[in-house]
């Protein structure tokens, strides 16, 4: 096992490494013009030389790059040219809330998709297996943003139902917090609860078939006890490692959901900072999020490792 | 382990026996189109939504009654009648008309997304696959590196670099998607590179660029169609989304992405109708290239995982 988590970590460091390429690269494709552009819109220096030189533009590259690096490693991720605030406090901030709506997105993708995936794979080729399949691939079809803007509309229409403008943190009121989170969370979940669900039916059914599911039917265990103890374990292994890729996924949406619904986490700040051209803040975000990412996808690959040991050995 | 790969590389075999001598062959893609009616009806339907789709693009000015931008006078925002089949939007545009156009938009950005998208995937990965060693390691790492950025990260942040405007729209989408797709390819490449013709044609002499395009490539075809199928329904979904969040399609262009933009939530209360059409729209393309491409996915090559892994 200590081999294999040796491994896994030492392969990150490349794949890190050219990360931070990429994001710092990113900056440095911006077309000249747009530097004019945030002179004359942004308005965040007075001529282009200026801004050149407070984004660092007017240096070689490579003592760019080792300035920056140097920085993100002390923990400075650059000042925000629109609000004068380190980027990485203004992150810290507005983590949390992202933090948030993507658990309980997470919570709800497991709620809805496990269970309908068992269901779907126990009724094979019958009409719920049927129903239930073309619900996954409808959720996957329809878009999350358009839902969530029925759900606006029908709601303010029926029931006269509209979401609250200001976010209320989760230390003021709980009970306020969570209930403002339900509906986003739960459209976000819609599309990831159907990827969830039919990775579940597949492995479900083709552990279903294994001989240690027949000895446990044989030796007299009801059909409850098999399903859940001996298929959905086993079946659960490779559904845990897709949600590493559903997470990348699961960023994206959390960018469209904040903004339908006005909550000040990362995917706002993301998109106001694209929308001021503020590019400190872009490169410290995707620096940020793609950190993240790696890192989680790390420990979902190490769970992964422990829960089925034969990984470890390929 | 090494049982389970002999055993299937001895099935690949016989498969291929199989396949040098049918009994009377049609062209590949008929074959295909039979067997895809006759196993899979629901896949067949997708094609046809897919079908009914490029037909309204395609003949887009035949079909709407207006055009995309014409203003109707005084007559904003009404709901659906015999003159405006699903109503008027707040510029007193039709709405009918408005989506017919918008997804010939949505169509046109699907197909440049990801006919570049794989083109870039189908070099990549077959360079990768054949060439390996330590260029594949290293391009490996890349597509590690590319992967871990979310889609909708990589988009709008390409959007904010190159500023908006359809083609750039088109370059964003392409780069989002090309990394997992090149994966996919290099994948389908290990195994063919191993494979008897392969060796055959090596031991006969055939020129490296030969074995690349008469024999690699013919046989990544599969992958890659399922990839593109699946790909044109997730590109016109982060279409829409980008339009959705103002970052797409510029103004002129009618989009339906951003038909349903916060901008106009005061107007879609007044007439839901303009909430409702152009994510129906939406939904059902993406549907039937869903559908029609999970279909494929399973006639062509059973063992192809990813597409549908997660995406909006």
């Amino acid at each position: 096992m200590r081999k294999y988590v040796i491994r896994r970590v030492l392969l990150l460091v490349p794949t890190v490494i050219l990360l931070s390429f990429l994001v710092f690269g990113i900056i440095r494709l911006i077309p000249g013009d747009a530097v004019e552009l945030m002179v004359s819109e942004g308005g965040f220096a007075d001529d282009t030389k200026e801004l050149r030189e407070m984004l660092g533009l007017d240096q070689p590259i490579f003592v760019q790059y080792f300035k920056y690096m140097k920085g993100v490693f002390k923990g400075d991720l650059g000042i925000s040219l629109w609000s004068g605030e380190p980027v990485l406090s203004e992150i810290s901030r507005r983590l949390p809330i992202s933090f948030e709506l993507a658990l309980m997105a997470l919570i709800w993708t497991f709620l809805l998709g496990i269970p309908i995936g068992v269901i779907s794979a126990l009724k094979q080729d019958t009409g719920t297996d049927y129903a239930l399949r073309s619900f996954a691939i409808a959720g996957l079809s329809i878009p999350g943003f358009w839902i969530a803007t029925l759900i606006l509309v029908f709601g303010a229409i029926w029931f006269k139902w509209v979401p609250p403008m200001d976010y209320i943190p989760f230390r003021e009121d709980p009970i306020q917090n969570l209930s403002q989170l339900v509906v986003p969370s739960l459209v976000l979940s819609l599309a990831l609860s159907a990827g969830i669900m039919r990775m579940t039916r597949t492995m479900m059914l083709e552990v279903m078939r294994e001989d240690y599911i027949r000895t446990a039917r044989a030796k007299g265990l009801t059909g409850w006890t098999v399903v859940i103890r001996h298929s959905l374990k086993n079946a659960m292994i490779p559904v845990v490692s897709i949600m590493g890729i559903q997470l990348a996924f699961l960023v994206g949406g959390t960018v469209i959901m904040e903004s339908i619904f006005v909550l000040p986490g990362m995917g706002k700040y993301l998109l106001d900072a694209i929308t001021w051209r503020d590019y400190p803040v872009i490169q410290g975000i995707n620096l940020f999020i793609c950190t993240l990412i790696i890192t989680i996808n790390l420990c979902v690959d190490l769970l992964y490792g422990f829960l089925d040991p034969r990984i470890r050995y390929r | 382990m090494n049982e389970a790969v002999k055993l299937n590389q001895s099935e690949r075999l016989e498969f291929q026996l199989e396949q040098i001598e049918p009994p009377k062959r049609h062209h590949w893609i008929l074959d295909l189109f039979i067997q895809l009616v006759k196993t899979k009806p629901l896949g067949a339907f997708g094609g046809l939504l897919v079908l009914c789709m490029v037909i309204t693009a395609v003949l887009a000015p035949v079909i709407a009654p207006y055009g995309p931008d014409e203003i109707h006078g005084e007559k904003v925002v009404q709901p659906p009648s015999s003159t405006f089949v699903f109503g008027t939007d707040a510029l007193a545009r039709d709405v009918f008309s408005r989506i017919v156009y918008g997804a010939r938009v949505s169509l046109m950005v699907g197909f440049g997304a990801v006919g570049l998208s794989i083109l870039l995937s189908t070099i990549i990965g077959i360079l990768s696959g054949y060439i390996g060693g330590f260029f594949d390691t290293v391009i490996q790492r890349c597509v590690d590196a590319i992967m871990s950025f979310p889609w909708l990260i990589i988009m709008l942040t390409v959007m904010a670099i190159l500023g908006p405007g359809i083609r750039n729209v088109i370059l964003a989408l392409a780069l989002a998607g090309f990394a997992s797709g090149s994966r996919v390819v290099r994948g389908a490449v290990l195994t063919i590179k191993e494979s008897e013709y392969v060796m055959a044609a090596k031991a006969i002499g055939c020129k490296q660029w030969m074995v690349i395009f008469r024999h690699i490539l013919p046989n990544v075809a599969a992958p890659i169609i399922v990839l593109g199928t699946l790909g044109l329904g997730n590109a016109i979904l982060a279409e829409a989304a980008l339009s959705f969040l103002g970052f797409g399609v510029p103004p002129p262009a009618p989009s339906l992405g951003r038909m349903l933009s916060g901008d106009g939530l005061d107007y879609m209360l007044q007439a839901p109708g303009l909430a409702v059409f152009p994510g129906l729209a939406i939904s059902i393309t993406v549907f039937g290239f869903n559908m029609l491409g999970d279909a494929l996915r399973d006639l062509l090559d059973p063992k192809l995982t990813g597409g549908l892994g997660g995406r909006n």
